[in-house]
């Protein structure tokens, strides 16, 4: 295995985040170097393997990719009463993704770019100068090696090490992590593969939701998410749902996955001088479905940027890199910010009436711009007019 | 957690990496960064920074974390 002992760039964990923020760097010029300690990059995921074809294009792929499993036309949310509520994509779709394909193809756009890649690389230390980050301690093939760089990229992941190695407490509240537990079923009929599936009430999943997306009539991705599970943990909760559902009670487990998602959290600075966090290590997702692939290649590219500039202007101070933090707030942050408002709403105010009210009267298109960011005004004036949400309305404003 | 007449008996976070899944949301949530996530080996606890405060057990997606008497 040929590598240098400095780049321009060290980049820890080979996600969408990193793999992102690789291929923009090597595609700006500089030399980079991509780590990712597990031995497969992309397996095993912790991911319900759901993007929005608009995410899908942006990273460069169409959607016709190996690893496109299923095309999504709508999502159907199945209500405390038991009632479905349907509600159609309009002007976007879903895909269900084979994550541990779609990572390594993020890969192989960053190696072609010029990245070097290797896995079953641990990063164990960030190293220090005068208390500034200047490179990484590896564990590369069994030997502990020193490699240099003028800035060093943390997209570690929820167990992210690195930032706190490199000064930045990234620790985060138990109320801003969701656990997450999912199986990948097979055997299952799915009543119909185009379609994801919510399920939504106190009794099976208090404070989240439960998800089912199909990879194929008769394979899903089915999973648990929640805030501060209370009596039970996210897997038995999960468990004793499945057992409930006929078509679902005698399948085969073809994948175990868990998770913590941060759907809270966001850091108001994500840089050092020389250091810079992407992803889910920076608590990057979306606080309402907990979706982070998007946004981690998203911050990715900027922080990729934004290293290109400092290191072509040799000042990759804290200072220097800040500019990160403003662009990423401006695009991104701010929005994701008032996700974080809304989940919050959905998580700690509505009770289970509540939420079939709120269905059972809006349209499909205002839950997928909510979920979003968008359209909070608009349903206010919804509510204000109708005398069932009219109490609610107040949690929105 | 600490008593039991005069006698103190020090609890610390014990994880069973039989069911460990190697997701890493603990680490992310741990107070005072006593975890860490290795890919073969699981979650290592570092027992000397621990203060069995319990919100990895409450936290673990699949119930890998127990408080124990530290050995």
């Amino acid at each position: 295995m040929l590598f240098k002992n400095e780049y321009d760039v060290i980049i820890v964990g080979a996600g969408p985040g990193g793999s992102m923020a690789a291929r923009v760097c090597a595609e700006g010029g500089l030399s980079v170097l991509l780590l990712e300690k597990r031995q497969e990059i992309g397996a095993p995921k912790r991911c319900g393997e759901c993007l929005l074809n608009k995410e899908l294009q942006y990273l460069g792929f169409s959607d016709n990719e190996n690893f496109i499993m299923q095309k999504l036309d709508g999502s159907v949310f199945v209500l405390p009463n038991g009632k479905q509520k349907e509600i159609p994509f309009i002007n976007f779709y879903n895909v269900i993704l084979e994550r541990k394909l779609f990572d390594k193809a993020l890969c192989y756009k960053a190696a072609e770019a010029g990245a070097k890649i290797i896995a079953k690389a641990t990063v164990v230390d960030v190293l220090k100068t005068d208390g500034k980050v200047t490179g990484i301690k590896a564990k590369i093939d069994g030997k502990i090696i020193d490699i240099n760089s003028k800035i060093v990229i943390a997209s570690d992941g929820v167990e992210s090490k690195i930032a706190r190695m490199a000064g930045l407490n990234t620790t985060n509240k138990t109320n801003n992590m969701a656990p997450g537990f999912q199986y990948e079923l097979a055997g299952i009929k799915v009543k119909d593969e185009k379609k994801q599936y919510f399920f939504i009430g106190n009794d099976i999943v208090p404070r989240g939701y439960i998800w089912l997306f199909p990879k194929g009539k008769t394979v899903a991705n089915v999973g648990i998410g929640l805030v501060e599970p209370k009596e039970k943990t996210a897997k038995e909760y999960l468990d004793d749902w499945i057992k409930t559902q006929p078509e679902l009670k005698n399948s085969s487990i073809i994948e175990v996955n868990s998770g913590g998602i941060p759907i809270g959290g966001l850091l108001d600075n994500m840089v050092l001088d020389n250091f810079m966090i992407v992803g889910d290590a920076a608590h990057q997702v979306n606080p309402l479905h907990g979706g982070g692939i998007g946004e981690a290649a998203k911050a990715g590219e900027i922080a990729g940027n934004v290293a290109i500039k400092a290191i072509k202007a040799c000042d990759t101070s804290q200072k220097a890199l800040d500019e990160y933090n403003k662009v990423w707030w401006t695009e991104h942050g701010e929005k994701l910010k008032k996700i974080e408002k809304y989940r919050k709403i959905y998580t700690d105010k509505l009770t289970d009436r509540d939420i079939t009210i709120i269905f059972e009267s809006i349209n499909g298109e205002m839950v997928s711009e909510l979920a979003r960011g968008r359209g909070a005004e608009k349903l206010i004036k919804i509510m204000l007019k109708n005398p069932k949400l009219v109490m609610l309305a107040r949690h929105f404003l | 957690m600490r008593q039991a007449g005069s006698k103190v008996i020090l609890l610390v976070s014990k994880v069973d990496n039989d069911k460990c899944l190697r997701c890493g949301g603990c680490v992310s949530v741990c107070p005072v960064d006593c975890l860490l996530l290795d890919e073969a080996k699981g979650i290592i606890v570092d027992a000397k920074k621990c203060t069995s405060c319990g919100v990895c057990v409450n936290f673990c997606p699949v119930g890998a974390f127990s408080l124990k008497k530290e050995d």
